[in-house]
């Protein structure tokens, strides 16, 4: 990792004309990206043609059945792509406001407390908008977030990435028994949330996912513009201050930002993990730990993660499918693993 | 968290660093909460047994209880409420010495058994065996019982490498858990209605199908971990405290006591989870709140029988709490845990060991 550091530190000049490995590496993204669009469209329990792909797209017929498959995957891929910028830019910034590699929406349990969130509101208020979802989705991630970081952060050492991680998994044990509780007395939310509650893209029509991006977008604003303060703090908090930021401000900015995105990401596609633990690793590898390429190279890559997640998913094991939030588990535990395995001396444990 | 536990001296506890408090005054202490819990517990049954879910005749309770036989009345007591409260102990105790043996070797009251992966190991075992095999039965609890000790073991393995096996055991508990989770997710989506209800009860953790066969089957396995097994892990453990090169040095194989450790602890709260469903937060709960209440660092017979009384209350509030509406009893230990969760997570890193 030292050595792909040092290799894209910020170096404003001396790169001649040739295009900057950065930009490139955006480029290359921007094209893997497109590719798992297509495949997102081509794939699944039943494969179609590229030209009936196109067709669909740009002269719909809706007696064609072939073009009909299309149009429900078109649902998905457009969710596919929502969430998971959502996801990979909240977990790109989460690592960097925390300073802290194991950061995800999943382990800190911020999905938990959305999740929670939504159920009460079903189940207590029958809210079924998806405006009213996603404010209870909001309110639980942001309640959780507020919870874990606090708790983790009283004592001697501030909030270290096990304190965060071990305070998030606690957290989604309770609030997990909450939302079970409510669950238990109801069968119709239960039959409701158990679907949602994996992780999916499936079922959901497409004006949801159209509807939650101007929320993406603003979270998105708002968390790059903290990507100096993450640059800086990542020189340690006493660095970043005397550098004149204003940390404090910076978190809580970054926060909002953080919880809007994964706020939004679980109200319409329900709770998925190790997405935003996963892609700022990969893409550190790209671009290197400047957060200002950093944060937009996760932009890019966290669609391509969830897209190809579902497409493999749904090809895997025909007629059924696999839901991407499996997928993402199945992929981001052994991920994990070997992070903590490998890299623990950047884990300050 | 390094402190020798004092109702079992041994020759190295002058080594220990902190000694804030007389040893007598310490166990005294821990006498006085024993009594208070095992006084807490006899009340709470008694409450329970007259004012279950039905409130029945004093009188004739008072005759069931001296054994006469009452139609309707014998039954309720005898088939029913002595069964749930005998299990409810037993589960209790387990997963309180389960979550305590862990917090105490890892040094961290977070590391319970519900919140490193072994808890869901059981539930994506059982829940496995529930949608997929269709098992109803015993081989359910087989199954719920071999997933937990197969994470445990995978858990172990993927941590157990130099010294720093309690953070890694952790993490990687966690990211276990994690996928668990989602596969309990996934089997829970694919399932029929019915079959997915009865798996999210039996998830949430309930007393409900307890009778005495799964009493004395609880019985007999704790106490044979607890007598045979417990007594020289606890005596191993105060070694492992002082640190391992020092337990190596006083003659201890490291690696067979920590995976005896391991085994005792996965063990102990896997088999209650195997016949009642992982009761939320017990394990994690008991021993933090029975360090609280005796002021020491966590005993753990204590623990066990803070855990038992945890279980206990809950199942008269899940009997009490809503006129028409019988609660498992997971319910009540996970929403009324939730608030205790949070001052666990605060007291723990106030003190510097959360982590």
């Amino acid at each position: 990792m030292t050595a792909t550091e040092s290799m894209t530190r910020p170096t404003p000049a001396a790169t001649g004309y040739r295009l900057p490995r950065k930009v490139l590496a955006l480029l290359i993204l921007a094209v893997f990206l497109l590719v798992a669009i297509v495949a997102s469209l081509l794939f699944g329990a039943r494969s179609v043609s590229l030209s009936t792909v196109s067709d669909a797209l740009w002269h719909f017929d809706p007696n064609n059945g072939d073009q009909g498959v299309v149009a429900s995957r078109f649902a998905r891929t457009v969710g596919g792509i929502v969430v998971g910028a959502a996801l990979g830019l909240a977990g790109a910034g989460l690592q960097g406001l925390t300073r802290n590699p194991l950061a995800d929406t999943g382990i800190l349990g911020l999905n938990a407390g959305s999740s929670m969130s939504v159920v009460l509101a079903i189940a207590l208020f029958g809210v079924s908008s998806l405006t009213g979802i996603m404010v209870a989705a909001f309110i639980g991630a942001a309640v959780v977030m507020i919870l874990v970081y606090v708790v983790a952060s009283v004592g001697r050492d501030g909030a270290t990435p096990i304190k965060l991680a071990l305070g998030g998994a606690a957290m989604a044990v309770g609030v997990g028994a909450i939302t079970n509780a409510i669950l238990m007395v109801s069968d119709s939310t239960l039959d409701q949330f158990r679907k949602w509650q994996v992780g999916t893209l499936s079922s959901t029509p497409v004006e949801t996912f159209i509807g939650a991006i101007p929320m993406v977008v603003i979270g998105a604003l708002i968390l790059l513009s903290t990507a100096r303060v993450s640059n800086a703090v990542a020189m340690g908090d006493d660095t970043a201050t005397a550098l004149g930021f204003n940390l404090g401000r910076a978190r809580l900015l970054g926060s909002i930002g953080v919880v809007i995105l994964a706020g939004t990401a679980t109200a319409v596609a329900g709770p998925i993990a190790f997405v935003g633990l996963m892609i700022p690793h990969a893409v550190r590898l790209l671009v290197g730990s400047d957060y200002r390429w950093l944060m937009p190279a996760s932009l890019l890559a966290g669609p391509i993660l969830l897209l190809v997640a579902d497409t493999v998913g749904r090809v895997i094991a025909p007629p059924s499918e696999i839901q991407v939030g499996v997928m993402c588990a199945l992929i981001g535990g052994p991920l994990f693993i070997l992070m903590m395995r490998s890299g623990m001396k950047s884990v300050s444990l | 968290m390094s402190q020798p536990t004092p109702n079992d001296p041994q020759p190295v506890a002058a080594k220990a660093p902190k000694a804030p408090a007389k040893p007598v005054a310490r166990k005294n202490r821990v006498l006085r909460t024993s009594l208070w819990m095992s006084l807490a517990i006899v009340v709470t049954v008694l409450a329970y047994l007259f004012w279950g879910r039905d409130r029945l005749p004093a009188t004739e309770v008072l005759q069931v209880l001296s054994g006469q036989s009452v139609p309707g009345t014998s039954f309720i007591i005898l088939s029913d409420r002595l069964p749930r409260v005998a299990v409810g102990a037993l589960a209790g105790a387990g997963l309180g010495i389960s979550g305590a043996l862990f917090q105490r070797w890892l040094g961290n009251p977070l590391a319970s058994p519900d919140v490193i992966g072994v808890g869901y190991g059981a539930s994506a075992a059982a829940v496995l065996a529930m949608l997929i095999l269709g098992y109803n039965d015993w081989k359910l609890n087989v199954f719920a019982l071999a997933g937990g000790l197969i994470v445990a073991a995978v858990i172990y393995w993927l941590s157990a490498s130099g010294k720093r096996t309690g953070p890694r055991l952790i993490l990687a508990g966690l990211a276990i858990g994690a996928m668990l989770q989602a596969l309990i997710q996934y089997l829970l989506s694919r399932a029929e209605m019915n079959t997915a209800s009865d798996a999210m009860h039996w998830l949430t953790g309930s007393l409900s199908s307890s009778n005495w066969n799964s009493a004395l089957i609880l019985l007999i396995s704790l106490a044979v971990l607890g007598v045979f097994l417990l007594p020289f892990v606890l005596r191993q453990l105060k070694m492992l405290e002082l640190g391992e090169d020092s337990a190596a040095a006083l003659g201890v194989n490291v690696n067979q006591a920590r995976i005896l450790l391991v085994f005792v602890a996965v063990a102990m709260g896997a088999i209650p989870i195997a016949i009642t469903g992982p009761l939320a937060f017990v394990a994690f709960l008991a021993g933090p709140i029975s360090a609280a209440l005796s002021r020491g660092p966590i005993n753990i017979p204590l623990a066990g029988l803070t855990g038992a009384t945890l279980v206990i209350v809950a199942n008269f509030f899940a009997a009490n709490l809503f006129a028409d509406l019988a609660l498992p009893v997971g319910v009540i230990t996970g929403a009324f845990g939730a608030p205790f969760l949070i001052w666990i997570l605060v007291r723990a890193n106030s003190t510097g060991s959360g982590a």
